[in-house]
């Protein structure tokens, strides 16, 4: 260093020699505070290497003296987490759906606790809001499938539709085109019959007394005499203005034809019973439920 | 700064100390009107800050008896007869304005004097000084210990100055934490170490800096750390009363003997006789008959030692006093001194103050102790019934400011024939759902409204949600929009 050494005659002090543009640079000496902290930084850095996981070795590291882990300390965040759930949760787990709904407390726990649980399970079929999609029913309306009252909401999340569970509901809609009980004019002309027990257009050839006969043979066993649907089976109410699939002739004539086997999953083994429970009170809550 | 030297004169190429060292203060102590005056302002300060955590203010059951208390943990705060929500946080804002117009207005009508008298780095070093003197003496004192050798007698003092120090310091950030939790509680809860972590930790921070800044850093927060000084150049005028060497009266400086030789003779002598005894007291260093400057705190201190000196010399005090430029010109011209508080700039502030203070306390006096929100649905928007109704759904947030529960009852404005459903009602009547709100609480709801389809009704209506308390007919509104899907 001593070589370079150059006095910079403007303000008195040496350089360190190196130069840019004609422009050197000053050898200023640092505060002491700030060579103290960076002496202190790098002892600090030597102390982490012992008490951390800090080093790389051929299969593992080194685990340092506090066996430190992220993955340890997530685990204990979420113990930690549950047990301060875990009183309140107790109580909703002991209260009934019906207790819950008249407690304005209680009510607020679940709807609260079914909201994320909502979100993080329920949200990909049925939207963030539950409004649903073609084939995935709307949460927030007045029809339900297969009951909403909140014991029936309750029964659907636990066990699900079709979903191969032993409890679970079952219903079908059968295939009438495709396994060869109706034609495809009995087809049309049914699926026109349709459309007119909800007020809608029918096509202009459509014959309503063929419609009725073909109706009241093949689908009043499960869609009612009616047509006011059948909770127990899931069949849908057909006089109304909601339409899981669709309320054009084409989906129609597509959903008699083919028939339709929409799955719910069984939730009963994957969330535990007072989330169920929870969960059943917020998707009752959406549309007030029935 | 740095000056062109020639190589020559650089024999080594040790460049020196990169800072100039503080050249220690030891300020004497003083009596006079002055020096009173900060003594009382100091006993009002200290006192309120002391002590006001333990003044009780009963607000009825379930809420803290505290007279001023931040509770963060329920988000309230409390000053007396006012309770503020977290939403009306302006009225600190308000708070903070007048503060700032107070010492505008303090400013222009004598410059510094918040900085001499109430600001807090004043009055802790001013505290610590007046125990540094009484544990180690006055400045000559104190002046000739540090330049001899330390001996047992004065590490002991130093001990017991230092001890002081940091229970005057402890105590001061023990104080601080008194105004977030209930006082008494807090204090018993300290003493058996089972108050929170964080009590202790901002105990520890505000004692290590009062016993920093009042007992080691002094002068310097406020010539070097303290934006003060520096903004308010630009606020003072040249009719705002500053500590003032009157040197139309003072100069020549001579002693009494030459100055009676001299004035025996016809001439002008001045009245300063240089015993420097205003430099001696001033608690930040400097001298005040070089001026007005940065450093000057206002504080006074050299007005009291100066008029000392003058009484014992036979002659008029006021050498030093609070004056300006304009009257030392007037008195060089012959003309009479003026005093005008009353000018444009201080019209100005106090009206300012006036209007904030007016516009606080219209707001505090109409703030409404019953408040709905409301905020629709966004996923679904709309939602079509089975018979083809149209649905929306809400939340309402209600909030009670009073200290006891209530019962409120919920109407609808809106679309034609619009029913209202509450999720989680206690209702009494089935057209109009009832619900009880909790005391000094907000309360959240999911409601819903449903309205017949109509094909030719606007896509979007108006809808109002009212909210009227059934005992006391309280009435509070909050306005959304129905939407067709």
């Amino acid at each position: 260093m001593s070589e370079h050494n150059e006095i910079d005659r403007v303000s008195g002090r040496s350089t360190t020699g190196h130069e840019w543009d004609g422009i050197k640079e000053l050898n200023t000496p640092l505060p002491r505070w700030w060579v103290l902290t960076f002496y202190a930084t790098i002892i600090w850095a030597i102390g982490y290497w012992v008490v951390y996981p800090a080093w790389p070795l051929v299969s593992g590291y080194t685990t340092g003296l506090f066996q430190y882990s992220t993955r340890a300390s997530v685990a204990t965040d979420l113990a930690d987490l549950e047990k301060l759930r875990g009183e309140k949760m107790a109580v909703l787990g002991n209260a009934s759906l019906a207790d819950i709904e008249k407690d304005p407390a209680l009510l607020a726990l679940a709807r609260a606790r079914g909201k994320t649980v909502f979100a993080d399970n329920c949200a990909p079929c049925h939207g963030s809001g539950g409004a649903g999609a073609k084939g995935y029913p709307n949460l927030n309306d007045d029809d339900w499938l297969w009951g909403g009252s909140l014991d029936q909401i309750m029964q659907t999340i636990q066990f699900g539709a079709r979903s191969g569970h032993a409890k679970t509901h079952e219903g079908q809609m059968l295939a009438f085109g495709r396994d060869g009980v109706l034609k495809k004019d009995e087809i049309v002309t049914v699926a026109n019959y349709v459309r007119s027990l909800s007020g809608l257009s029918t096509a202009p050839k459509f014959d309503p007394a063929a419609g009725k006969k073909i109706f009241t043979e093949n689908c009043t066993s499960c869609h009612g005499d009616n047509a006011k649907g059948n909770p127990e089976l899931g069949a849908p109410n057909l006089t109304d203005q909601i339409w899981l699939y669709g309320s054009d002739e084409e989906t129609l004539v597509e959903t008699i034809t083919n028939g339709r086997a929409g799955v719910m999953p069984a939730w009963v083994g994957r969330l535990d019973p007072v989330t169920v429970k929870a969960l059943a009170v917020y998707v009752h809550s959406l549309g007030g439920g029935k | 700064m740095n000056k062109p030297v020639s190589p020559d004169e650089l024999t080594t190429d040790e460049d020196g100390p990169l800072y100039a060292p503080r050249k220690k203060v030891y300020p004497q102590s003083v009596s006079g009107r002055f020096r009173s005056i900060k003594w009382r302002l100091m006993a009002v300060c200290l006192g309120v800050y002391y002590l006001l955590p333990f003044v009780r203010w009963h607000r009825g059951l379930g809420a803290p008896d505290q007279a001023v208390l931040i509770d963060f943990p329920s988000r309230r705060f409390y000053f007396f007869f006012i309770e503020l929500w977290p939403q009306e946080v302006y009225y600190f804002t308000g708070l903070l304005v007048l503060a700032a117009f107070a010492l505008f207005l303090m400013n222009a009508l004598g410059g510094r004097i918040w900085c001499g008298y109430l600001c807090p780095q004043t009055v802790w070093t001013d505290l610590f000084y007046a125990v540094e003197r009484l544990v180690e003496g006055d400045r000559r004192a104190q002046m000739k210990a540090d330049a001899g050798p330390m001996t047992v007698k004065r590490a002991g003092r130093r001990a017991l100055k230092h001890a002081i120090w940091l229970m005057i310091a402890w105590w001061t950030g023990g104080a601080w934490v008194l105004y977030f939790a209930d006082a008494p509680t807090l204090v018993r809860d300290l003493a058996t170490l089972q108050a929170p972590v964080i009590a202790y930790v901002w105990i520890a921070m505000l004692t290590a800096s009062t016993y920093l800044l009042a007992g080691y850093m002094r002068e310097q927060v406020c010539v070097y750390m303290c934006p003060w000084p520096r903004i308010q150049a630009a606020l003072t005028d040249e009719w705002a009363l500053n500590v003032t060497y009157k040197y139309d009266r003072g100069e020549p400086r001579c002693s009494v003997k030459k100055a009676f030789d001299i004035r025996s003779l016809g001439e002008k002598a001045g009245d300063c006789i240089d015993c420097n005894q205003c430099v001696a007291v001033c608690p930040t260093g400097i001298d005040i008959r070089d001026g007005a400057q940065l450093g000057c705190i206002q504080c006074g201190l050299c007005i009291d030692a100066c008029d000392a000196v003058m009484t014992k010399v036979s002659r008029k005090t006021g050498l030093i006093g609070y004056d300006n430029d304009i009257n030392i010109q007037r008195r060089v011209a012959g003309k009479q001194e003026i005093f005008k508080p009353v000018r444009a700039r201080t019209v100005v502030y106090a009206s300012l103050i006036t209007v904030v203070c007016a516009v606080m306390l219209y707001a505090l006096m109409s703030r409404t102790l019953l408040d709905v929100n409301v905020l629709h649905d966004r996923n679904p928007i709309a939602v079509r019934l089975s018979d083809g109704a149209i649905r929306n759904g809400y939340t309402l947030r209600f909030l009670n400011k009073r200290g006891f529960d209530r019962v409120i009852a919920i109407d609808v404005d809106g679309p034609a024939d619009a029913k209202l459903h509450v999720i989680g009602a206690d209702s009494v009547t089935p057209d109009r759902p009832m619900i009880v709100l909790g005391r000094d609480t907000t309360t959240e709801l999911r409601v819903l409204v449903t309205a017949p389809f109509d094909e030719k009704a606007e896509k979007s209506v108006p809808v109002t949600f009212r909210v009227t308390d059934i005992g006391l007919g309280e009435v509070a509104s909050a306005t959304d929009h129905f939407v067709l899907p």
